[in-house]
């Protein structure tokens, strides 16, 4: 991760957003990732949601493990406060530092590596507590940093780039995801930034533990004829089951779709998803009609993409903690700290 | 020289007023703990100090398990070693624990099922009550059966020691207000044990009398006093996994937080607990509150320190507060989970892989358990590293005699160095890992704070004072040297050790530490009253303050007295003092159970005395 900062020049005529900032603010350091690398894609992605959605930058903390992908949050964000933290272990950072101020956005970014091997425990334990969060797992069945060895996430016989064939059963985070309580789960293909960025913006919006599995193809290791995991396999196995059209509050909806093919989901904060249907009868409300829609195509041969599943009445953690509304790390001493009187009573009790 | 005893003289039976060890041995499970308990409480109502030790399996129902109380007018709150009176109420472990006896002792036990003389000592007396006998008569219910007896032999120790009926009477009407039952059950059991004794039992030669050596000292455990020092030090978030013997520590600062920090009006709590997963996701998620301005922390013992390692070396690296109690048990690996030990002192203060150094702290009873958890959350805003709070099984699961909880009004938490907006926009420069004052310490930001200032990436790589990702050698060196320098800091800050001198100017010295102080204590005044003087000097932290290099230059010979294998202090003393080896004898004690101020008294006493002869 060599630092390289990118010029602040900004073009006088680049467009803001409501809160008053360019495209640009929301960028990081230039990228020293590989040149056609899945993961910038997704950092562009990242970059548009955040633009398109208003965010304030520095009110993002933006979390990773280690690995190629736990890079990034250096390339988007610059002036977000960001943590690499350790090998597959995000989840509790993130989760420890949203207990501090639920009053930021939580951005996790991890790889299969990162999530679906060494931190599949942690992976598992923050989606069942509801930790409020966007967590995004940039998946290419393959670890980059250390040179094309396998990840949890390769299909069971697909090839390496020297050739080697894995014998092991691939886990489906996604899947995974879902059984253990997600309340918004996706799937998006680093190649299509049109699905992605409203998948993401919507995950922004709702308010639980949102994951994202972004197919994300590595260019210098699993992008070989043989991989199931390359740009080309993806394209021609992707099967989208919705597309988001997402829709900020307050706005009047001006798209026109024929009936039974649109449904409309209120998210949280009232802002309104509205969910092109590409399968008349997928439910993204039923999760286990997900599960199961997503374990036969993917039978199949399949990657299925879209919103599989979302739970507009979810809880957070803070809600299953009932702490207070302002965020616990501006707590004041008075209210922290119960006093020498009642530390007496304390005594008392104890004599 | 006395006069040699005839092969079958009998020692005459030990006589003593509020001076004598009582030992429950009893199986787990069996409802026994909350008699002992209140046995226990009730000769402290008398205002006669007393010091119990709980020793229990790592199990629920049916094992041994031992009760151990010292009666000690003269405030002694450490173990003395030996038994007077056993409470044999556990077959499974008669012939162990006849052997205990001191000489002349008592044996107290169940004669309901006869046992032939063979199974008995001769040189002690023995007193047998039908205890079964009578609960059998008295109750229907096996449970009742079972949990009375305890209480019925709580009755008749009551009258052999001369226990006031009165305070145990006063006892449970606290324990069970508003429960008139199972107040009304409880007395009549108690007066069941009463009766029998009085009628029935012989006097015995030990004693309780009412005294005033309590004064307005509290009898708590260290977790608990722990719980309530965090929860003073204005910990907001804990993140725990539960391992013996630090899980009361989390509950009872579950239970304070709900007491005392629940918003009035709203009714929504103003902390945040979690049971992770495990013990990395507990540190994990202590070091993202930290670093997100929560003061947080964690309680475990040696085997999640083991587990938190890695996490460890990233709050070191990264600078971030963390705050782990650590209540030591005996180690490696499972090792005895509900024995105690002082084994955890290196891999606290040198975890993680590469070059680091952590603070410790290293409270001696549940007062200090509660100050130094409430001090531990200010030294890791001050100097955002970790600080470990080093306590034991001993400390923090016995309750123990100890002066009352303070708090200074007038004091605020120390924060550190936290820049604020308003700083960032007087145009202050901000670089994370850069040494403005000279002491080590950076500023920080918390995330959120400022639109466009003070933001920058944390991470356990190597970096400029920026905090821009750099391999450069020279960003390293700057980096690593800081973390050393804020380590100097630290020695002022931490609190210093205690010295006490012996009654004589001495060339011999003593250092010791944590839950060894109150054996220590009476074992210098034994070692006093035999003219053997020892200067002692308590450490309560390490980095080690100047004064302890300047104690052992003052000593020849400077005994280091802990509870574990290797002397691990000792090699700590060694390394970062760079003494000789020869002038920092060993005394060691790692079975489990707590040094006895015997022991200590029996090593020193024998060393000083050979050392003095040899020179």
């Amino acid at each position: 991760m060599t630092y390289l900062a990118k010029p602040k020049l900004h073009h006088p005529t680049l467009p803001q957003n409501r809160v008053c900032r360019t495209r640009r603010d929301y960028e990081g350091k230039i990228s020293t990732l590989c040149a056609g690398c899945g993961h910038d894609s997704i950092s562009a992605a990242i970059i548009q949601a955040c633009f398109e959605m208003d965010v304030e930058p520095h009110r993002v903390a933006k979390l990773s493990g280690i690995g190629c992908s736990s890079k990034t949050p250096d390339y988007f964000l610059g002036n977000s406060h960001g943590f690499n933290t350790v090998h597959g272990r995000m989840p509790s950072v993130l989760t420890g530092a949203n207990l501090a101020n639920r009053a930021l956005l939580y951005l996790g970014v991890s790889g299969d590596g990162d999530s679906a091997s060494i931190g599949i425990g942690q992976f598992a334990h923050v989606m069942r507590r509801g930790v409020n969060m966007v967590y995004i797992v940039e998946n290419n069945g393959v670890y980059g940093l250390t040179k094309g060895q396998f990840s949890a996430t390769a299909d069971q016989g697909s090839a390496s780039k020297k050739g080697v064939v894995n014998s092991d059963t691939p886990i489906d985070m996604a899947s995974l995801a879902l059984q253990l309580g997600a309340s918004y789960v996706a799937r998006g293909f680093s190649g299509d930034k049109k699905q992605l960025v409203p998948i993401i913006k919507a995950a922004i919006a709702h308010k639980g533990a949102a994951f994202i599995d972004v197919v994300s193809p590595c260019v210098a290791f699993n992008n070989h004829p043989g991989s199931t995991k390359s740009y080309d396999y993806v394209r021609e196995h992707n099967e989208a089951v919705n597309r988001i059209d997402f829709i900020p509050r307050k706005e009047e909806i001006v798209v026109d779709y024929a009936e039974g093919q649109v449904i409309e989901v209120e998210q949280h904060d009232g802002t309104i998803l509205l969910l092109r249907k590409l399968h008349r009868e997928y439910d993204p409300h039923n999760r286990v009609m997900a599960m199961n829609y997503v374990a036969e195509h993917q039978a199949k041969g399949e990657v299925v993409t879209g919103l599989l599943f979302v739970d507009n009445s979810a809880r957070d953690l803070h809600e299953h903690l009932n702490t207070v509304d302002a965020p616990i790390n501006t707590l004041a001493a008075a209210e922290l700290c119960p006093g020498a009187a009642t530390l007496a009573k304390i005594n008392q009790s104890l004599r | 020289m006395s006069a040699q005893l005839q092969p079958d003289a009998q020692p005459a039976p030990l006589a003593a007023v509020n001076d004598f060890v009582v030992k429950f041995a009893n199986v787990n499970g069996s409802g026994s703990a909350s008699a002992n308990e209140l046995f226990a409480k009730a000769i402290l109502r008398m205002g006669v100090p007393v010091s119990p030790r709980n020793i229990f399996p790592s199990n629920i129902q049916g094992l041994p398990t031992w009760y151990e109380i010292r009666v000690t007018g003269a405030g002694y709150l450490g173990r003395r070693g030996g038994v007077d009176l056993m409470v044999a109420m556990n077959p499974q472990t008669w012939n162990q624990d006849l052997k205990e006896i001191e000489p002349g002792g008592y044996l107290f036990y169940d004669n309901s099922k006869p046992l032939p003389a063979s199974r008995f000592r001769t040189d002690i007396t023995v007193i047998g009550m039908p205890l079964t006998e009578i609960c059998n008569a008295t109750y229907s219910e096996a449970r009742q059966r079972q949990l009375f007896k305890n209480i019925i032999y709580v009755g008749a120790l009551s009258v052999l020691l001369d226990i006031d009926p009165g305070v145990i009477e006063k006892l449970f009407s606290e324990q069970y207000k508003g429960k008139e039952k199972l107040l009304e059950s409880n007395f009549k059991a108690l007066h069941l044990g009463r009766d029998y004794a009085s009628q029935h039992l012989p006097k015995i030669g030990l004693r309780v009398e009412a005294g005033d050596g309590v004064g307005d000292r509290i009898f708590v455990d260290g977790n608990t006093a722990a719980a309530i020092g965090c929860v003073y030090g204005g910990a907001t978030v804990c993140a725990w996994y539960p391992i013996t013997p630090s899980s009361s520590l989390a509950e009872a600062f579950q239970k304070y937080c709900q007491k005392l920090r629940v918003d009035p009006v709203t009714g929504k709590n103003r902390y945040a607990i979690v049971q992770a997963e495990d013990e990395i996701a507990s540190i994990g998620m202590v070091v993202g509150a930290g670093w997100n301005g929560a003061r947080a922390f964690t309680t475990t013992s040696g085997p999640g320190v083991s587990l938190m390692t890695e996490f460890i070396g990233l709050a070191y690296m990264a600078e971030i507060p963390v705050t782990i109690i650590n209540v030591q048990r005996g180690g490696p690996s499972t090792g005895m989970p509900t024995r105690t030990q002082q084994a955890d002192l290196v891999s606290c203060a040198y975890a993680s892989h590469g070059d680091t150094k952590h603070i410790l702290l290293f409270p001696e009873d549940p007062h200090e358990c509660f100050d130094q958890s409430a001090q531990a959350f200010d030294l890791a805003d001050r100097l955002q590293t970790p600080v470990f709070v080093m306590t034991d099984l001993d400390i923090g699961m016995n309750q123990r005699l100890c002066a009352p909880f303070e708090w200074d009004e007038t004091k605020e938490y120390d924060r550190g160095k936290v820049m604020t907006a308003e700083d960032l926009d007087s145009g202050r420069d901000f670089g994370r890992y850069l040494d403005v004052d000279g002491d080590g310490i950076p500023f920080r930001t918390w995330p959120g704070t400022h639109p466009s200032k003070g933001s920058f990436f944390t991470r356990g790589t190597t970096k400029d004072a920026y905090a821009r990702y750099s391999e450069a050698g020279p960003d390293y060196v700057y980096n690593v040297q800081r973390l050393l320098k804020k380590l100097e800091t630290a020695k002022s800050l931490v609190p210093q050790p205690v010295a006490r001198n012996a009654r004589a100017a001495t060339r011999f010295g003593v250092i010791y530490f944590g839950s060894t102080s109150p054996a220590m204590s009476e074992a210098l005044d034994a070692l006093d009253a035999a003219e053997v003087h020892v200067d002692a000097l308590r450490l309560r932290a390490f980095p080690f303050p100047d004064s302890v290099r300047q104690f052992i230059e003052a000593h020849d010979l400077v005994f280091v007295v802990e509870q574990n294998r290797d002397a691990q202090l000792r090699g700590m003393l060694i390394n970062e003092l760079e003494f000789s080896p020869d002038r920092l004898p060993a005394v060691l004690h790692y079975d489990g159970t707590p040094i006895t101020a015997r022991f200590i008294t029996r090593e020193i006493g024998d060393r000083v005395r050979a050392a003095r002869k040899s020179s």
